[in-house]
């Protein structure tokens, strides 16, 4: 039994590195092709780490497109979309959560179905009014929705955790006077800062990632986010692989960094939201 | 002074939730109804949408690229969505063992799924190069096998998209893995008392206990693998000779490079009823298969 127990361990952790490497051996092909030159970029057999690494790659990539103009579109629109998402999310999952009203299950069911609404199908209308406002090569169409939504998921997230609260906590300020409004932003918001930082998170991963809303409203080189400048390292027979994978890995960078806040958020929050059943 | 009480919050209820009913009557509702309308008209979109009727349901069903990008997504969905839960689930069974560096292995498998999707499709593409793409390179050497054309072999484009999203597991076996973790420890200790053995407790015990994250996975793995558009758009752009045109690169393309808005739209429309028919078939079975612990929590 106890052998039993030890080969199981050893073959588990053995399978675990395996697999480890695997997922993480194109991030590194990606890195380390960022600082070799074309010549060594085409080689049989491969060059794992090229003598010397050419650094001067990122100097080159981030001068080959109008990156920091890139940087900025990007930041603008993350910063736009997180900032739409905290005003919005907690305001309607406060609403089903925590007044008691009548039509705030039939609301939760409505927002709940908005996930089997394959973005397509409201992709066109949607395009088509904003190019009717104007707002086509505009950050507009990629930044207002989030005022006017949040995500399902974020809602579903926060009116869980709203749910934990105890109700006495509202009555006692209700009987003090305060106004709905006071209850919630000055008693609930800050009781469930810590979900809001992880709503802010997945919203920048979201909008950091974003390719199609850039590509259908972005039509101005100027106005391109760097999901969209990454593809101007390529033209029709030829890559710069060095440069864009130097130019990936910087996009790349916050990614990991907020991932990494992130990781222990998500399986934490699975748990909370009792999607375990 | 109920009756008030009731009023007032029905009134703050609706205050509270307006951002939201204002951007579902905005972006979602009519936006719905809006494409139903344009599927019925040829719209280039500017100008006046002209009424045709079927016309654009009927010529789609003519449509050679309009079958071919169906079939590719069905054949990717087919088999992305069985093998991702697999992966996924064993994934999740394997960072489930009781080790003292699971955590990294965790992080180390999670990160490939918060990377951009467009770097994720150029980092495939530069992977699977036939000549010098790593994976190749390492067939060649380890094994001695020519490794195939991938992206650039309609017979292997689609087999390395489902590969590709395979990458991508970590995500999934996260939210496995916090299930997993949930399911009651007197249960499989008991059972282990009882003589069950490791498929018992698996079969027997985890996968009921994890069925409501196991239906809620293969969901959204539906809804995300007939999307599939950024990776394809990257590396192969439809290509070669179609195997690759997804049925929303497709449906792109006729939107925003044809200006065939009312064409477009009744394929959004096709794509719809498609998933909602396949939701609904999961949803019915799932009552066979789903358990839901009593509630109480």
């Amino acid at each position: 039994m106890n052998l039993r127990y030890f080969i199981t361990k050893v073959i588990g952790r053995l399978v675990l590195v395996l697999i480890s490497i695997v997922f993480l051996v194109p991030i590194f092909w990606m890195f380390t092709t960022s600082i070799k030159d074309m010549s060594e970029v085409m080689t049989y057999p491969p060059i794992w780490w090229p003598n010397p690494p050419k650094w001067h790659n990122y100097i080159e990539a981030v001068n080959y497109i109008p990156f920091g103009r890139y940087t900025l579109n990007t930041i603008i629109i993350t910063i736009g979309n997180i900032a739409g998402v905290l005003f919005s999310a907690p305001l309607v999952a406060y609403s089903i959560s925590r007044i008691r009203w009548r039509g705030r299950n039939i609301l939760f069911m409505l927002i709940l179905s908005t996930v089997l609404i394959p973005f397509p199908v409201i992709m066109i209308p949607v395009f088509i009014v904003f190019a009717r406002l104007g707002w086509i090569n505009t950050f507009r169409p990629l930044i207002i929705p989030a005022f006017f939504g949040g995500g399902a998921f974020n809602i579903f997230l926060l009116r869980q955790f709203f749910m934990t609260i105890p109700e006495e906590l509202s009555d006692a300020a209700r009987i003090d006077g305060a106004s709905e409004f006071g209850i919630y932003s000055r008693i609930m918001l800050p009781l469930i800062k810590p979900i809001l930082i992880v709503i802010s998170l997945f919203t920048f991963l979201g909008a950091w990632n974003d390719f199609m809303g850039p590509l259908i409203y972005l039509q101005d080189e100027a106005k391109y986010t760097l999901s969209l400048g990454l593809q101007m390292y390529r033209s029709t027979n030829y890559v710069e692989w060095p440069l864009l994978m130097a130019a990936a890995t910087i996009v790349v960078i916050p990614t990991i960094i907020a991932f990494y806040f992130t990781q222990n958020t998500i399986v934490e929050s699975v748990t909370l939201t009792g999607l375990k059943g | 002074m109920k009756a008030i009480s009731a009023r007032r919050n029905t009134l703050y209820g609706l205050l509270f939730a307006l951002p939201w009913i204002i951007g579902f009557l905005a972006f979602t509702a009519y936006p719905i109804l809006a494409s139903l309308y344009y599927s019925l008209t040829e719209f280039v979109g500017i100008g006046i949408p002209k009424w045709i009727g079927s016309g654009n349901y009927k010529a789609l069903m003519n449509d050679e690229l309009f079958w071919k990008s169906l079939y590719n997504t069905i054949y990717y969905v087919g088999l992305a969505v069985p093998i991702g839960f697999v992966v996924g689930l064993g994934l999740a069974l394997l960072l489930n063992m009781d080790l003292k560096e699971v955590g990294i292995y965790r992080t180390l498998v999670y990160i490939p799924y918060v990377l951009p999707a467009v770097v994720v499709g150029f980092i495939w593409l530069w992977m699977l190069n036939p000549y010098f793409g790593l994976l190749n390179l390492f067939l060649n050497t380890v094994f001695h096998i020519q490794g195939p054309g991938w992206f650039s072999d309609p017979k292997w484009a689609k087999p390395a998209f489902v590969m590709l999203a395979q990458w991508g597991a970590g995500g999934s076996a996260v939210i496995f893995l916090a299930a997993i973790k949930d399911v009651p420890r007197e249960l499989l200790e008991s059972a282990e008392i009882d003589g069950a053995g490791w498929w018992t407790k698996f079969s027997k015990i985890i996968i009921p206990m994890i069925s409501p994250v196991i239906l809620y996975h293969i969901i959204t793995a539906l809804f995300g693998g007939f999307q599939i558009f950024t990776t394809a758009y990257i590396a192969t752009n439809g290509g070669p000779a179609n195997s690759t045109l997804f049925y929303v690169l497709y449906l792109y393309r006729s939107a925003f490079q044809y200006s065939k808005m009312g064409y477009a739209s009744a394929m959004a429309w096709i794509l719809f009823i498609l998933v909602l028919i396949l939701t609904l078939i999961i949803f019915r079975t799932s009552a066979r298969w789903v358990f839901y612990r009593g509630g109480g929590e």
